[in-house]
């Protein structure tokens, strides 16, 4: 499968950052087209394409755009609606929003204004996670420069069409990527999750109707108001189309991101990033962050997309493949992202607060050599409380590595009894999150 | 927090009489600051401004002091236990004084495996400090992060939320001991290093980049690497056609009508 730039294209142009480069490359020519179609026009264009949602999830967002409840011609307006840009990017080894953010600012703001347009909104948020500062001066700078050539603000290009966009910085918690516990952050309580029904779509920000949308999710969408729904489903297949961003991390020769289409598989990445580091084997590695459970070579050949990843037992989530060779003990791999659930639980619900905790202080005994056989099938029993119970996917996802990697590694679990500690000597340098 | 009071209703600030020009450091331009922030978001929801403000307050005492979260209840009309709850679920907000230079080591599965564990572990021992202390000198408080999003980088340090890629031991030891000899090195991406203070301004949202700070720090070769290739080998998307006409729907209402 060849490389498909399109949310990258523009990266490797000098100051790729600024209106001026964005404008001469095609820059807010989707803006001006969509203004000329009606808002529900365009849901229906990018409802059609199968945006499934960047985030992880892969909820289509023109299905979310839908549920925005519309008053009727001729009806007072009801309450306010809003975009919410979930910009949050956090999961474990997911790094494509913020370089996107850097090197291409515009076109997520040029997604938010058509996103706004379509769902009659005239504030958007982008919810930025905190430690990502250039990010953030480069979106400053991008929303002034925008406000300054009549992209935002009032009357866009003389539609009558207002909006306004205002950045938002987090404060450091990974729960605040669940799209209700981000909304009660952004109204500036803890972050945690809110019981749904009802959904955002009905009663986000504000208990208003409100839209929250992965980075890349609308940072697509001015693509597909150029190019159309035949030239966006071209790509990938049918049930989720688009190119994505798959990031390689780890032990990879070039590690970094590259764009393809959805449904390209790890053996054709691995062959454009130079293959597993010189002299070494896969083995094992995550399709889509730390939540998504682990895979190992048998699956090189799985089509990286939603529903196929589904299929062999996994989830797609954010493309984030998280490479990891022979020298890499599973055991203390997911011993830290187990202390990564402890640190990031937010404490709600019993299954994932107890849960988590469990699984670390059972980890801290199997690199310590103090483990026995009856900690795997506690290990099981955790997460079986977990999954399913918990009240928001971070505690599904806590349970994904474990189960997992019992699943492809017992023998190296039992090792870490039998041969009464880590085989790997991890037990070197242990640092937990607190 | 050592004070009783309850703090009232959405408060008028001007007639606050917990500030007292003199014993506060949350002047009037602060505050003018701090309703800036408010206006942000719309009539009514002025407690959104609660994380932005708690930034603004990290920008000029360093941490969350107790008079801080004060000074965030008067502002939006909770109590300091509402702020309080706030303040403690969240990493960036530092109960005690940070350094100048806060060193964030990502201690997460990927960078620790590929040297963040011994990273932090050599800072640490050099410093002498443990997670989330600060140095006698008050020059870096270091802390072990969770992923930063840059595990294309990977191992990786921030100091003030820049990015240094690509850490050895060797390379993160040399970059405390220049910042302990008051020098600032270089971010690998993102703009020259300031003050801790100074970027919880930004976080604030008072961001106004100037030029350099705007246009420093190109990407880095893991963040171009795709786009690269993709040039080289003459890889491409398939091209459209811009004018590709977005298809018609009727107007919902129209479907309204009685038959």
């Amino acid at each position: 499968m060849p490389l498909t730039p399109v949310l990258t294209k523009r990266w490797l142009s000098p100051r790729s950052w600024t209106l001026e480069t964005y404008e001469r490359l095609e820059g807010y020519q989707a803006l001006r087209k969509a203004l000329t179609a009606t808002p529900d026009e365009v849901i229906a264009l990018v409802d059609s394409a199968t945006v499934r949602g960047r985030g992880g999830a892969g909820y289509a967002a023109g299905m979310k755009w839908k549920f925005i409840p519309q008053a009727k011609e001729g009806e007072p307006a009801g309450k306010p609606h809003y975009l919410v840009v979930n910009a949050d990017e956090g999961e474990p080894g997911t790094c494509r929003d913020t370089p996107l953010m850097m090197a291409d600012p515009h076109s997520l703001i040029e997604g938010i204004v058509i996103t706004c347009y379509a769902v009659r909104a005239d504030r958007a948020y982008i919810y930025l996670r905190g430690e990502l500062v250039h990010a953030l001066r480069r979106l400053t700078a991008a929303v002034e420069e925008a406000y300054a050539a009549g992209y935002l603000g009032k009357s866009i290009l003389g539609s009558g069409f207002d909006l306004d966009v205002v950045i938002h910085s987090g404060a450091g918690a990974y729960i605040c990527g669940e799209e209700t516990a981000l909304l009660d952050s952004l109204e500036g309580y803890r972050g945690q999750p809110r019981l749904k029904p009802p959904f955002p779509a009905t009663e986000g920000l504000y208990a208003c109707p409100t839209v929250v949308n992965n980075v890349g999710s609308i940072a697509s969408v001015p693509y597909i108001v150029l190019g159309g729904v035949d030239w966006w489903t071209s790509m990938g297949p049918s049930t989720s189309p688009g190119t994505s961003i798959y990031s390689l991390s780890g032990r990879v020769t070039r590690p970094g991101q590259y764009e393809a289409p959805m449904g390209t598989t790890l053996r054709e990445l691995l062959e454009l990033a130079g293959g597993v580091r010189e002299g070494h084997q896969l083995k094992f590695w995550t399709p889509g962050g730390s939540s998504t459970p682990l895979f190992t070579p048998e699956h090189l050949d799985v089509p990286l997309d939603f529903d196929a990843v589904a299929k062999a037992g996994s989830m797609n989530g954010t493309s984030a493949l998280m490479i990891f060779d022979e020298t890499d003990c599973v055991v203390r791999a997911v011993q830290k992202w187990s202390q990564f659930y402890l640190h990031e639980s937010c404490g709600k619900c019993t299954p994932c607060r107890e849960g988590t905790y469990w699984y670390v202080q059972i980890y801290d005994r199997l690199e310590r050599g103090q483990a026995s056989a009856a900690d795997i099938e506690t290990l099981l029993d955790v997460s079986k409380s977990i999954l399913g119970r918990a009240f928001c996917a971070l505690g599904d996802g806590a349970t994904s590595p474990v189960t997992s990697s019992i699943q492809y590694f017992r023998d190296e679990y039992v090792a870490h009894y039998e041969s009464g500690g880590c085989p790997f000597g991890g037990a070197r340098t242990l640092v937990g999150a607190h | 927090m050592s004070s009783n009071e309850t703090a009232g209703g959405p408060s008028d600030v001007t007639s606050a009489a917990d500030f007292n020009e003199g014993a506060t450091p949350f002047d009037a331009v602060t505050r003018a600051e701090a309703r800036e922030i408010i206006a942000r978001y719309p009539d009514g929801r002025a407690r959104s401004a609660l994380l932005p403000m708690l930034h603004l307050v990290q920008s000029i005492e360093g941490y969350v002091s107790p008079r801080g979260v004060e000074f965030c209840a008067t502002m939006l009309g909770l109590t300091r236990a509402e702020v309080g709850a706030v303040v403690t679920f969240y990493t960036m907000y530092k109960r005690k004084p940070a350094g100048e230079f806060l060193v964030s080591v990502c201690t997460n599965t990927l960078c620790a495996l590929l040297g963040g564990d011994e990273i932090y572990a050599a800072l640490s021992e050099r410093l002498g400090v443990a997670h989330n202390e600060t140095t006698d000198d008050g020059s870096i408080t270091l802390e072990h992060a969770e992923c930063l999003a840059a595990c294309d980088y990977a191992p990786v340090v921030m100091v003030n939320y820049e990015f240094f890629d690509q850490q050895t031991v060797a390379s993160a030891a040399e970059l405390v001991d220049e910042l302990r000899a008051g020098r600032r090195p270089e971010p690998t991406r993102g703009a020259p290093l300031c003050t801790f203070r100074s970027v919880e301004r930004q976080l604030a949202g008072f961001v106004r980049p100037d030029d350099d700070a705007l246009h420093s720090g190109p990407a880095g070769e893991p963040t171009l690497v795709g786009v690269r290739l993709a040039a080289e080998l003459g890889q491409a998307a398939p091209g459209y056609d811009p004018a590709t006409p977005i298809p018609s729907v009727p107007p919902k209402n129209s479907a309204r009508k009685k038959s």
